[in-house]
């Protein structure tokens, strides 16, 4: 599904190298997680990956399905099926949560040469998604990300993924922020989402989400590069013992 | 006081082609006493304090620059869906043929040239007059030259709520047409009427609206300015309010060399609300003046300006905007914002916001920004999959959307939004 090699990746602006060899092979239908401290290029990965401007490939490739994911355009990308759960998702005044998912998933359709959804088909399905989120109409209703608090803007994140039905999905930190219960809804939107056919990966600080979507493999990332890869055990590694341990290790 | 030798001059030029239009006694003595003003305050010249930020020299020199005509099957016909009555003028001059019947609209609606012979009129107390009004305490000389000379026009008295809007559409088929347009609206006690004004009318189009809006009174104008590339247009609107009457009025202008809309409204009773709106969206050659002034001369009075105008590839936007509190018009609750989108670097928005206050007990607030398209939001519409182009019209429409809201009725609201989004997907960067 997702497969990136040997990434590496600077600030355009700045001479500071943020990336310095990442290799990351996601199969479908699997949950990868990465972990690793702040600052160690998490987000970074992320955005190069959706195709954030600002930041310049001097290195290595990313494919999606065997395409050349770094070629194309941010819109492009989400139509071959890649999303990312923003960590810190932006607001837009003036443009109505609705709107803003009808046109993105009716764009999307138009981009892969579907039929785009008629109003009424999109009305029901947001209504029965945004419901299991506890999204309620007034959320749907008010400009995006606007007023939200932390927790509502992570749900609204699961909602568009829900909506678009990504093959690829990346969530950057969704869990920082949010109470227990707001994390259990969120885990039960992606846990709904698991198919064979789709693939996650999870940036997290924290074990605790990991308990509720059970990831396949993880990573630990410092510095620039996957450092150290394993089972669902590193997560626990990582919550008891922090990353010093892991870090001397691979040092 | 002498003119200045310079301005003396430019209205010397263009006077001494002008004669008078025959006319009855009332509109006879108007006529003369604008030419007069016209005379002392002298024509707009580019040093005037006031014409700071655009130039007036083709709006006063004696001939019209010639204007390509705008290709009507182009057009993209604004308030099509409304039911509303249509008067049509043709560069300038009514066309009775193409209108509706006019008592439709349930108000008296007269044409200017019609009742121009008459010795008496009821607009007699307004022609002019709210005009004459406005030159206090700054000029508008380009006004004052309407009221002495232009021939055609609409005089509408409303008595009660009218049955459908009344519709004004200004086709320009000249490419050297030069008209003047001068209306007057009376919105009685307690009437309403809703006017909508489309089209660009000229070559060269100088039009005076003035509308006094009695005590309960309420008055709705939203226009949408033509298409036409290469015209020119001043336009004064000139309202005086009664006590708890409404005021409310929404330009849409996209494309156009020159335009300068000046807005005066003089809020006289108490308890009145006055909002004046704009959006207006130039690629290239095009400049727009939003020239507005208002008067707070009573208790507790409500006014709101709201201009917003995107820009690219040159083009040039202007606001000048003032909100005057006399002495005594306590409780005014005033509120004034102007903001410019510049779609590329090469844009420009010049602003001159001003407060004047004279009150002690109000609230008035005012701002002004311009910036470039957010490009985190941006980004994120992408990231959804919604491409460059149509994420940059959502991010548009939303910057505009503070302007549109400024229109009441939902169906005409949704209509300007149309236009707005086929000027949008027309000119993309
Ligand atoms: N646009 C940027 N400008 C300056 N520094 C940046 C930018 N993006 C990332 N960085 C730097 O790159 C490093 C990695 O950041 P980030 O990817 O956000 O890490 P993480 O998500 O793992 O906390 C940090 O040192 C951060 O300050
Ligand atoms: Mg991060």
């Amino acid at each position: 599904m997702l497969e990136i090699k040997n990434l590496h990746v600077k600030l355009e602006e700045e001479d500071k190298q943020i990336l310095k060899g990442v290799d990351l092979a996601v199969e479908a239908g699997t949950v990868h997680a990465i972990m690793g401290p702040n600052g160690s290029g998490k987000s970074t990965l992320s955005y190069v990956l959706s195709g954030k401007d600002g930041y310049e490939v001097t290195e290595g490739a990313a494919t999606l399905d065997g395409a050349d994911l770094l070629d194309l355009d941010p819109e492009e990308r989400a139509a071959a099926g890649l999303f990312l759960a923003f960590q810190y998702p932006v607001e837009i005044p003036g443009v109505g949560n609705m709107t803003f998912l009808r046109t993105a998933v009716n764009a999307q359709r138009k981009a892969r040469g579907e039929d785009e959804m008629s109003a009424a088909e999109f009305l029901k399905v947001i209504r029965a998604k945004a419901k299991t989120l506890k999204i309620d109409a007034d959320m749907l209703k008010r400009p995006v990300n606007v007023g939200f608090s932390g927790g509502e803007k992570k749900r609204n994140e699961i909602l568009q993924m829900a909506m678009l039905e990504p093959k690829m999905c990346i969530l950057d930190e969704t869990d920082s922020g949010l109470d227990v219960d707001a994390m259990k809804l969120v885990a039960e939107g992606v846990n709904a989402l698991r198919n064979e056919g789709r693939s996650f990966l999870v940036i997290t600080h924290y074990q605790r989400l990991l308990d509720h979507i059970q990831p396949d493999v993880v990573h630990i990332m410092a510095d620039g590069r996957i450092v150290k890869s394993g089972g669902p055990e590193l997560a626990l590694e990582v919550e008891n013992n922090g990353y010093a341990d892991i870090l001397s290790e691979v040092a | 006081m002498a003119l200045p030798q310079q301005k003396l001059d430019i209205t010397e030029d263009r006077l001494v082609r002008v004669s008078l239009p025959e006319s009855g006694a009332w509109l006879r003595e108007a006529r003369d006493a604008a030419l007069a003003r016209v005379r002392s305050m002298g024509l707009p010249h580019r040093r005037d304090e006031y014409w700071k930020y655009t130039r007036p020299d083709s709006l006063v020199e004696p001939a019209a620059p010639d204007a390509a005509v705008f290709d009507p099957a182009a057009d993209d016909r604004p308030f099509d869906d409304i039911d509303r009555v249509k008067l049509y003028f043709v560069d300038g001059v009514f066309d009775a043929e193409a209108s509706d019947d006019p008592t439709l609209a349930g108000v008296e609606i007269e044409r200017l040239a019609d009742v121009a012979g008459t010795d008496i009129h009821w607009a007699k107390d307004l022609y002019g007059v709210l005009e004459t009004r406005g030159q206090t305490p700054v000029d508008r000389p380009l006004a004052a030259l309407n009221s002495a000379m232009a021939t055609d026009g609409v005089l509408i008295r409303a008595t009660g709520k009218a049955a459908k809007p009344v519709s004004l559409l200004y086709l320009h088929k000249n490419p050297t047409s030069d008209a003047m347009l001068h209306h007057v609206i009376r919105i009685e006690e307690g009437a309403d009427l809703t006017l909508l004004e489309n089209g660009p009318a000229a070559a060269r189009f100088n039009k005076v609206l003035e509308v006094d809006v009695a005590d309960g009174g309420a008055f709705h104008h939203v226009r949408a300015q033509g298409r036409d590339h290469e015209r020119r247009a001043v336009t004064h609107i000139f309202a005086r309010l009664g006590t708890e009457s409404i005021f409310k009025s929404f330009t849409l202008t996209v494309n156009g060399v020159l335009t300068r809309n000046e807005v005066v409204v003089e809020l006289t009773g108490d308890d009145a609300v006055a909002h004046v709106a704009g959006a207006a969206l130039g690629d290239g050659d095009f400049h727009h003046d939003d020239t507005v002034f208002v008067t707070h001369d009573a208790l507790n009075c409500e006014s709101r300006q709201v201009f917003k105008k995107v820009l690219r590839n040159g083009a040039v936007g202007v606001f000048q905007g003032k909100i005057l509190v006399k002495k005594g018009a306590q409780k005014t609750d005033g509120y004034q914002i102007s903001q410019a989108l510049l779609l590329d670097g090469d844009s420009q928005f010049l602003v001159k916001p001003e407060l004047e206050i004279y009150a002690d007990d109000v609230v008035c607030s005012h701002g002004s920004t311009s910036g470039a398209i957010d490009e985190e939001g941006l980004y994120y519409l992408r990231s959804r999959g919604i491409p460059e182009g149509p994420a940059t019209d959502l991010m548009t429409l939303a910057f505009l959307a503070e302007a549109i809201d400024e229109i009441e009725d939902a169906t005409i609201a949704a209509d300007i939004v149309t236009r707005l989004e086929g000027w949008l997907s027309r000119h993309r960067g």
